[in-house]
């Protein structure tokens, strides 16, 4: 497995792991007034940050700096692509919810979730793709 | 599992005709990476024309000789 496939999966990994936790804590500091009143905003950050960090550490721990050759750069286009799409429907939701006025709550949380998934959906493709091929 | 391109090639062959060349040998040749050499011998990565003109100028052959298109099935 190729130094970018490893980063491949550690992406989607920590895209699943990561929002999973962060929803964990938020259903368990959720007030008895409603999910919509839970403080969402240090999470949210400590989850995003913790993504980035993640990232960081187990790509350094797979391996160092690497050749890209054209079939990586060319995985690497199919991934971007098949995240931005699902990022540009996805992203409808928060845009909804904010034209309806809902909380920022369900604002922030439905961009995090389309940003997860994004980043989820490009990981799998490259995965995808390494292993069979396109 | 298809296989997702009609490009068969004959590298596979041309390698141990020349010399058992390594994966490794080839890839380092062509400039990219042993994985990439691997997913070209299987048919799972159609490489650029470009490359595809450097195998054949490793193998000193015509382009035709290392990869071929297979006939569409009527």
């Amino acid at each position: 497995m190729s130094y970018l496939e490893k980063r491949a999966w550690i992406y989607g990994i920590v895209a699943i792991v990561v929002p999973v936790a962060y929803a964990v804590v938020l259903l368990a500091r959720r007030p008895a007034a409603g999910l919509a009143d839970t403080h969402y905003a240090g999470p949210m950050l400590v989850a995003v940050g913790a993504a980035i960090l993640l990232n960081i550490a187990a790509g350094s721990l797979v391996g160092g700096p690497v050749r890209r050759d054209e079939r990586d750069k060319a995985i690497g286009r199919l991934g971007e692509y098949a995240g931005f799409y699902v990022m540009s429907i996805a992203a409808v939701v928060p845009l909804v919810l904010a034209m309806r006025e809902a909380p920022y709550f369900w604002v922030a949380n439905a961009l995090y979730l389309a940003l997860s998934l994004a980043a989820l959906v490009s990981s799998a493709v490259k995965i995808v793709a390494y292993r069979r091929g396109f | 599992m298809g296989k997702p391109t009609r490009v068969t090639n004959s590298i596979r062959a041309l390698r141990f005709a020349h010399g058992e060349m390594t994966q490794a040998d080839l890839a380092e040749r062509i400039g990219v990476t042993r994985q990439t050499v691997i997913a070209i011998e299987q048919g799972r990565y159609s490489p650029t024309l470009e490359t595809a003109f450097l195998i054949a100028r490793v193998f000193a052959v015509p382009l035709e000789e290392v990869f071929q298109y297979a006939q569409e099935q009527s």
